[in-house]
């Protein structure tokens, strides 16, 4: 006889297991992990690659950068002496926590204060996938436009901060920042944003703080003790 | 368009499920669908035939129920319903929160299907699996 039985599981179960593994594996070895979100363009991997120069200054830093095809990010980044490792996915648009924990095999973790985690360019798919991630990051670049998290409110919803880049272009495109942060705010109201320039540098030194600060919030860990 | 992974996802979380049930054939699967999901409901629907076809669950329905946002308003200390997946704003008092309760779920929530181990009255098995696809499919 049919009858209907309650399951009430996530669908994505198994990439939240894994992710919850991977974020106690991250707390074990004390690292600090942000997840890189943003459309293809907006200036993830320049961002990624100047956050690696600076802060591997003083701390230990690494990255993991997934892309449908091609090393070429994973080249770019290596530039700053950081080691990196590119995840190439094929056709799947999106990092899932499955990937982060075949990427790492074989890493020292605990040889590490940041992991930074640059998820394929894509405002949509990467919203459902946790990684284990400390940190979710949403960026979005001036000359995108104004309405970007109108548009995209998901991934705006699951981000724990934004990071507006290519602020030196802000008036030649003629960027609206008042619309932007109306926007932001109807999707995610008291979101933090921080507002960078890779190019001049402006609001580095803010970005990298907000970076540090949030390593220092880590609970205390095995090696750190 | 992660509707794939997530069809693929689904199929094998409800084929686990199923199992583990005892279910023999699975009619139907029921998702309850947060608006906030990210999910497409028409490219997952799409998605599940192709992810299905030539597995147990080849022919079930996939009933997918829309999941509104509810958020928690701080000034009227109460859960509201919003009538739009934004603005973020309490409908009756209009102060911005980004205290999601609701509507990012992806759930599995139940499962249709016919019970036992398959040795038991196989031909009324045999009627109802007729009469249900002859409903489906005219």
């Amino acid at each position: 006889m049919p009858r209907i039985v309650e399951i009430r599981q996530n669908v994505l179960k198994k990439n939240d297991y894994l992710a919850r593994e991977l974020r106690e594996r991250f707390r074990e070895a004390g690292v600090y992990v942000v997840n890189l979100v943003s459309s293809p363009g907006t200036g993830k991997t320049s961002l990624l690659r100047e956050t690696l120069l600076r802060l591997g200054e003083r701390y230990r830093v690494a990255a993991l950068v997934g892309d449908l095809a091609t090393e070429n990010d994973a080249l770019r980044l290596r530039e700053s002496g950081a080691d990196v490792r590119q995840i190439t996915t094929g056709t799947v648009c999106h990092l899932e926590a499955e990937m982060i924990g075949r990427a790492l095999e074989g890493w020292n973790l605990a040889a590490l204060d940041f992991l930074f985690i640059e998820n394929v360019g894509n405002l949509v798919c990467p919203a459902s996938y946790d990684l284990g991630e400390n940190q979710r990051v949403v960026l979005f670049s001036v000359t995108e436009g104004e309405d970007k998290p109108l548009k995209y409110p998901t991934i705006v919803n699951s981000a724990d901060v934004a990071v507006l880049t290519k602020i030196d272009l802000a008036e030649a495109v003629e960027f609206q920042r008042d619309r932007f942060y109306e926007g932001l705010q109807e999707v995610r109201p008291g979101l933090p944003v921080l507002e960078v320039s890779v190019r001049t540098g402006e609001g580095l030194p803010a970005w990298l703080s907000h970076l540090e600060a949030g390593r220092r919030a880590l609970p205390e860990t095995a090696s750190s003790r | 368009m992660h509707e794939l992974s997530i069809a693929h996802s689904l199929v094998e979380l409800a084929a686990e499920e199923a199992e583990r049930l005892g279910l023999r054939r699975v009619r139907a699967l029921y998702l309850k669908l947060g608006v906030l999901s990210g999910v497409v409901k028409e490219a997952l629907q799409f998605s599940f035939d192709i992810v299905t076809e030539g597995t147990s669950l080849e022919g079930a329905d996939l009933v997918i129920e829309d999941v509104p946002v509810v958020v928690y308003c701080p000034r009227c200390q109460e859960a509201r319903t919003l009538p739009e997946p934004m603005p973020m704003r309490c409908p009756v008092c209009g102060t911005r929160t980004a205290d999601v309760r609701q509507g990012r779920e992806m759930e599995l929530y139940a499962l249709e299907g016919d019970e036992g181990d398959g040795k038991d009255a196989p031909d009324r098995r045999d009627q109802t699996e007729r009469s249900q696809k002859e409903r489906l499919f005219g």
